[in-house]
Parts: structure tokens; C-alpha cells; sequence
């Protein structure tokens, strides 16, 4: 009998390179045909709500954008233990901060996943609204996607590659079709009608870096996120 | 320093040190706390300002009213999906579409579903940890915890010394791996914390086993809505047909099976509430009863709008299962009617939120509402535009708006909810009410306290679950009686719609009232409004200097630790405050 395993596809697909964990994943659900076991899912920017779906699985494989300090477009694969550590080294957004989370909870309720495989792919663009995937990073999806189905072999899963892959079938598989990669870069409004670099206040701000901030208050110093630390430690 | 006396009797004292808490963590939503604090440590002074605004009002403008529910729903994403009924409601107010019982039925199911599953996580996964010490747990004798467990609940089964030794041996793996996940992030030496060991370790037992269960509740949204986080909903009344005897439409997601998979899962909430919840509530509140601070406005001004018709339709008071009306000046012998039509009695003020009127001075009932952000830092704000350092509260300071019911701040919520269902006589709330303070040997005022707001959640997540189970019977017989009708179409074409018409939906979602305002032109929308009800507490000042509740809540409180002052602001905020803030 094959595992329970969930695919999982983590990132904000308005948020250029983040939306790779979830366009890696749409286009499995076009591509192939799984069997009943495995559930693929677009786990968004959701943290909590994933709980259950984690607990659920015995063999857990997620997608996401991962910084690595890697150049733009590089693929890699991380198991096991190292994944909740990678996923927090450096993060990308929020989202990681609720995953990492997600993970623990379910290592507390004694229901984590037996085995796990993050697929990340190091972005090469996140600070531009409503943009899409770049180049380097869109043509890692077909690798990601081969890395995933390369590591569920040993499970025995072995999806179908569908012949055909037409919008309609990608529809009728459960995809929005507003937001499938195809209408999701064409229907995107020019600059001049929608900003692309977000609120003038945070993203185009000298003094505001993005990432990890730490306010000082009366000499004493507390990452906002302290309690990842441990997390972050990667030994490489 | 000037003290200036509020219209309600607070007195704003700014001399003492400023002290600034930004983000406020463990809500949905961003925002920010400014306060002063006397040489006594107490807060002289509060600022709250909501840092974000994500222009939902302005999006809806042009589009299609029948799509606001979608919109709108994400506003917040732990109160998910009563936005989505409270823009559903205003569309058909506005358009008279009426909706079958059903359709009643299962939306007072997912609401009622929503307020306790939403209670339950907020007291244990967003708050608990203010009370209960996860790392003190350890010290905690199983044997001890378990006739504890039995004495505060005798009917729930996990209660076994061995079942708590397990959890304590996963817990300590956690902490001496250094890895404490969720609790890591925690301020386990404050000397606030009061529990003994075998509480802390109950509680955090209970922390775990509701994480587990709240995944159960969330089956019922996703069966009647097609997922959760935010269901699907349908204006003219759900999206989710019924087809019991496989005669009607294949697919339609209500059919014996899910149908008794609800009924099962409202069970199990009932038990949880019953066996687990309130009784941790008044285990913990035993050990807190000092915690008689952070009363907010609930002793002065409260609102609510009521919800839950019972019947299909009738949104008068009369009909409403949960609490309409308004307390003024803490004269509970009068509750007040409130109308959510009338002009003069709701409107929101901008003197001091980042948006600019025609002129500021002049409120603004929603129907003829303007959202026009303004973003401008007073003259004694320190800092940068990006980088603000301290705030100018004279001035505009906040992405709130300031909604006021007959130029008063109100506060909303369970607690709100509860004290002007006590003033009513409403007969399931005073017994719990009167219940909670016989067994916590407290006062009536006590309720007006952080402690009363968290017991108001616990006693409402009982009356929810118990309502959901009316519900449940109330559609199960109409099924049988053989209507199967979830929706009226009859006005889905815009083609019959009068071409110019204003609506409005109200509900009574988790963290209060809420009401979506909307005027629609030509079948497209020409203004929404949304007063939500962090709009109402997280209020700022108004011309006047009232302030709102999450202000009156910090005034007055001790702070609790000077010499470790940030540690110890950032339970003490949110436990003071206790309300997660969706911004818009």
C-alpha cells in the first residue's frame, strides 16, 4: 500500500519568485495524475490551517522559495531534520515563519511526518507586486518537479504523465482560472495603473531593510523572532 | 505635561516615560502601542494605531456586488467568513432578497461554528500562554495533574497520570533540545505567571488536545463552504446544494454522510467546551482573580447588533438569538435600540486617522462614508515618515477610523455582547454569568475586567455550540419535510435590479459588531463601507479626546516588570488588550 504523502506548495504567487512553491505545484496537478493517496496542495501563505493536512501525512514534500545565498535559479534539495532549519536560515516572508511553526506544532502533537523533503529554489526577485516567476526561476519548475517525483519513487509512487495539457484540463483539475500562470502574467495591469513596488513607506525606504529587525529598547537588544534562533543555526 | 480629562472621565497624562510596543504580536493584523508610565509604573496614558491599510473599500468600488463576499472575507483570516455573510447580507438588503430556511439554517451554523472555533484558539493558542507556563509544566507531578484534571472536570477522559506524563516527556524533549517551537518565545521567569506546575501542565495539555480538535471544527465550514479558510458563500443564500436520496444534482455536497459528519463534529464541540474549555476558564480565572484591570469601555459604553435570526429573513431584534443594543455611561436599567440606517447614529470621524474628509470635523454615516487615505505625521511626532520613533497623538495617528454611535466610543465584542445580554435578561446569559461569578467567589463589576472579556468568550463558545445543535435539528426536520431549497435565484440577474439602491448587512462576528454598508449603481457597486470591530476598539481619539477601547484598557493597568520592561510589555499588552485586530 502506498503512504499517505501531501505534496505542498508554499508561497504568495503575487509576489514574483515567492509564487514558486505554488506554480510548481499547479503545474504537477496539469501534468500528472496521481494516485489517490497523495493529495497535492496550494498551501498559499496559510500557516496554521495546514495542520491538519501535515499531520495527516506520512511522507510530506514541500516547495517553496528558499534563500539559501545561492545564485538566483539554483534548485536544491534538503531532507529530514535540516528542513524546518532551511526553511527559517534566512526568510523569505512571513509564511516561513508560520510553516516552521506548523512543523513544530505537529512534532508536539506526535503526528510529524515520518518523511520530509523540501524543494527549494533560491528567488532571484520578490520586490515587485504582481509580477511573475523570473526566467531562471520558471524554468526550475520542471526540475523541482523531477526532484519531488524522483524522492516519492522510493515510496512507490509513480504518477501519470498526462499526454495533453490544455487550459481546460488544468481548469477542471480545481485551478482558479484567473490566477493560473498563463492569465495571471497577461492579465497583469501596467505600472502606471498598479504600483509595483508596494507602500512608498516600507519598500522604498533607504533605512527599511527588509527581513529580520531588531528595535533596541534602552540598550536592550530583541530580534522580533527571537525564538527561531535555533532554527537558523544551519550547519553547512 | 498638560492631564487632559476625557468626555467618559479618563485622565491623559503624557509626562511620564513613553514607552513604545511595536508590532503587537499574536494578533491578525499590525499594529502598534504607545504608552506612558507614571513613576508607579502605571499607564497614564494610550496610543493605539493600526499601521496597515490595505484599501479593501476602495477595491469593491466598480465591481460587481455579487462578488464582495470575496473581497471582503479578507479582511481578517481567523474570523474567516463573516465578512463574507455580513457583504452577502448588505447586497440583499439592498436588493430585498430573501433566503430559504436552509440557507439560514447552515449560515447560522458556520457563524456559530466560527465563534467557537475562533474563542477556542484565541484563548489557548494566541492567549493562554500569558496565563500558563508551559516550562513550569515540567515540574508538574502527573499523578498531582490528573486528580486536578478530575476534580475541575470529571467528564473528560483524559485524565489518566500516565497520558500526562507523556505529554510532559514530549515537552521536556522540546526543551532540552532548545526547540520549543510555539512556546519558545516566552517570558517564563516573569513572576506574573501564577499557576501551579499541575495547572501549567493541565493547560498545556489542553493547549495541544484543542489544537487537535479545532482542525475538526474547521469540517464543517468545509463542507457548507467548500473550504476554509474562506468558504464560498452566494448572495440569495449558499452555495451548497442538498441531495439526499441521490435524486438530485451528482456532486452537490450535502448528502447523509457529510450531513452526519457535522452532526458529529458539533457534538464533539460541545464536549470540548463543556469538558475542557470552561472548565480550564474557571481553573485559570481562580488563580487570576486580581486580573480585574483592562476593562476597556465595558463598563461604560457597549454595542452590540445582534445575529443568529432564528427565522429565515426577520433581522429585528426580537428575532435575533444573540444580543442587540447599546449601554451608555455604564447605565445598565436602559438598553438602547440601535439603527444601522439612521444617519445620525453611526458615523466615523478622521481628526485623527490617516484620511482626509471634505472637512474632518463632520462625521460620516457609511452609507455616504469616504475612504481617502491621508498619510500625515503631527508636529510633535519624532522620527521619519518610514521610521516613526514616537507618534503624535494630537494629530493624525492611525489607520483607524473613529466610528462613534451618537458621538460615544463604544466598546464591542463577546464581552459587550454579554454585559447587554445580562442588562436585557437574556435567560442563557445570566445564568452563565451569574454562574461564573458564584464560582469564582467575584463581584457583578468584575466583569467589566480582562478576566471578564476572556470568561465572556468561554461562556459564549458554550451558548454557540449548543445553538449549533438547534440549527442542525432545525435543518435536519426541514430536510425531511422535504425542502431541499439553498438558495433564491429569482434576483440573481442583474437585469432586475433597480438601478440605484443602498443596502445594509450587519453580524455579530467574534471580536464584535460588525456592519458592511453598500450603495449600488447601475448593477455595479458605488460605495462600501466596512465598520468592523476593531474599527470600534482599536479606535483612535476623536475631536472630543475619547479615546477607544483598546485604549481605555491600557489605562490605569500596572506595568508589571520595569526592569525587564520589554519582556514584559508584550504578554502583558495582549493580555490586557485580548482581541486579535483585522485591519482593512
Amino acid at each position: 500500500m502506498l503512504p499517505k504523502t501531501l505534496i505542498l506548495g508554499i508561497g504568495n504567487i503575487l509576489w514574483a519568485d515567492e509564487g514558486f512553491g505554488v506554480r510548481a505545484i499547479e503545474k504537477m496537478q496539469t501534468d500528472y495524475e496521481f494516485p489517490p493517496e497523495v493529495t497535492l496542495l496550494d498551501g498559499g501563505t496559510q500557516g496554521v490551517y495546514l495542520l491538519q493536512y501535515i499531520c495527516e501525512a506520512e511522507v510530506l514534500v514541500v516547495l517553496d522559495a528558499v534563500d539559501y545565498g545561492l545564485p538566483g535559479g539554483t534548485l536544491k534539495r534538503v531532507e529530514g531534520d535540516k528542513v524546518p532549519k532551511f526553511l527559517g536560515c534566512k526568510k523569505v516572508s512571513l509564511h516561513q515563519t508560520g510553516f516552521q511553526e506548523v512543523l513544530a506544532l505537529a512534532d508536539m502533537l506526535n503526528q510529524y511526518p515520518k518523511h520530509l523533503l523540501l524543494v527549494g529554489v533560491q528567488p532571484v526577485e520578490l520586490e515587485d507586486y504582481g509580477g511573475s516567476l523570473r526566467p531562471p526561476v520558471k524554468a526550475q519548475l520542471t526540475p523541482a518537479i523531477g526532484m519531488a517525483l524522483e524522492y516519492l519513487a522510493q515510496f512507490g509512487i509513480r504518477p501519470q504523465r498526462l499526454a495533453e495539457t490544455t487550459n481546460e484540463n488544468e481548469v477542471a483539475r480545481g485551478a482558479f482560472d484567473a490566477t493560473t500562470l498563463d492569465a495571471y502574467e497577461l492579465g497583469r495591469p501596467s505600472a502606471e495603473q498598479a504600483c509595483r513596488q508596494g507602500d512608498e513607506r516600507i519598500l522604498r525606504a533607504p533605512e527599511i531593510r527588509l527581513g529580520d529587525r531588531s528595535p533596541a529598547i534602552e540598550g536592550m537588544s530583541v530580534a522580533v523572532d527571537q525564538h527561531l534562533d535555533p532554527y537558523r543555526q544551519v550547519e553547512d | 505635561m498638560a492631564i487632559l480629562k476625557t468626555p467618559t472621565g479618563f485622565n491623559m497624562d503624557d509626562s511620564g516615560q513613553r514607552v513604545v510596543v511595536d508590532p503587537v504580536t499574536r494578533i491578525e493584523g499590525h499594529m502598534r502601542c504607545e504608552v506612558n508610565i507614571d513613576d508607579d509604573n502605571y499607564i497614564r496614558n494610550a496610543v493605539s494605531t493600526g499601521t496597515m491599510w490595505r484599501g479593501l473599500e476602495v477595491i469593491l468600488k466598480g465591481r460587481d456586488p455579487r462578488d464582495a463576499w470575496a473581497f471582503t472575507q479578507r479582511i481578517c483570516g481567523v474570523c474567516t467568513g463573516t465578512h463574507a455573510m455580513c457583504s452577502v447580507r448588505a447586497v440583499e438588503d439592498a436588493l430585498s432578497i430573501s433566503i430559504p430556511e436552509n440557507a439560514n439554517s447552515i449560515r447560522n451554523i458556520m457563524q456559530l461554528a466560527l465563534q467557537v472555533h475562533d474563542h477556542l484558539v484565541h484563548f489557548y493558542h494566541l492567549h493562554a500562554l500569558d496565563w500558563v507556563n508551559p516550562v513550569n509544566a515540567l515540574k508538574a507531578d502527573p499523578k498531582a495533574t490528573s486528580e486536578l484534571q478530575q476534580a475541575v472536570s470529571p467528564q473528560h477522559p483524559k485524565s489518566s497520570p500516565g497520558y500526562f506524563r507523556d505529554i510532559q516527556n514530549r515537552l521536556k524533549k522540546f526543551v532540552s533540545s532548545g526547540q520549543l517551537g510555539p512556546f519558545k518565545n516566552g517570558y517564563w521567569t516573569n513572576p506574573a505567571y501564577k499557576l501551579p506546575p499541575e495547572a501549567d501542565l493541565m493547560a498545556t495539555t489542553h493547549y495541544l488536545e484543542a489544537l487537535d480538535f479545532q482542525k475538526e471544527i474547521m469540517k464543517v465550514r468545509t463542507i457548507f463552504g467548500g473550504k476554509d479558510p474562506h468558504p464560498n458563500w452566494m448572495v440569495g443564500g449558499v452555495p451548497c446544494a442538498i441531495n439526499m436520496d441521490q435524486t438530485g444534482s451528482a456532486g452537490a455536497p450535502l448528502n447523509m454522510v457529510t450531513l452526519n459528519l457535522i452532526s458529529s463534529v458539533i457534538d464533539q464541540t460541545q464536549t470540548f467546551v463543556r469538558d475542557v474549555y470552561v472548565p480550564d476558564i474557571l481553573a485559570i480565572g481562580k488563580f487570576y482573580k486580581d486580573w480585574l484591570y483592562g476593562g476597556g469601555l465595558s463598563g461604560l459604553n457597549v454595542l452590540a447588533y445582534g445575529d443568529i435570526p432564528d427565522r429565515a429573513n426577520d433581522y429585528s431584534a426580537g428575532n435575533l438569538m444573540m444580543p442587540h443594543g447599546a449601554i451608555i455611561n455604564g447605565n445598565l436599567q436602559e438598553v438602547h435600540p440601535v439603527d444601522l440606517r439612521d444617519p445620525n447614529e453611526i458615523q466615523e470621524f478622521v481628526p485623527h486617522s490617516w484620511y482626509k474628509y471634505e472637512d474632518d470635523a463632520v462625521g460620516l454615516h457609511p452609507w455616504d462614508g469616504v475612504t481617502d487615505p491621508h498619510y500625515e505625521l503631527g508636529p510633535k511626532s519624532k522620527g521619519t515618515r518610514t521610521n516613526i520613533e514616537q507618534l503624535d497623538e494630537s494629530a493624525k495617528y492611525s489607520w483607524i477610523k473613529a466610528p462613534r454611535w451618537k458621538g460615544h466610543a463604544m466598546e464591542v465584542g463577546p464581552l459587550a455582547r454579554y454585559v447587554i445580554g445580562y442588562a436585557q435578561g437574556h435567560e442563557a446569559i445570566t445564568e452563565q454569568v451569574d454562574f461564573t461569578l458564584r464560582e469564582l467567589d467575584l463581584p457583578f463589576e468584575a466583569l467589566f475586567s480582562t478576566l471578564g472579556r476572556t470568561a465572556a468568550r468561554g461562556l459564549e463558545s458554550q451558548w454557540a455550540a449548543d445553538h449549533m445543535r438547534y440549527f442542525m435539528d432545525k435543518l435536519m426536520n426541514n430536510i425531511r419535510n422535504g425542502d431541499s431549497s439553498t438558495a433564491n435565484v429569482d434576483n440573481w440577474d442583474p437585469k432586475t435590479w433597480p438601478s440605484e439602491v443602498k443596502g445594509v448587512g450587519f453580524a455579530e462576528a467574534p471580536r464584535g459588531a460588525l456592519g458592511h454598508w453598500c450603495r449600488i449603481k447601475d448593477a455595479k457597486i458605488e460605495n462600501f463601507q466596512c465598520v468592523v470591530p476593531t474599527t470600534w476598539n482599536g479606535s483612535p481619539r476623536d475631536l472630543q479626546g475619547n479615546i477607544g477601547a483598546f485604549e481605555a484598557s491600557l489605562m490605569n493597568t500596572r506595568w508589571s516588570a520595569r526592569k525587564s520592561r520589554w519582556k514584559s510589555c508584550v504578554p502583558f499588552i495582549v493580555s490586557t488588550l485580548a482581541w486579535p485586530v483585522p485591519l482593512m
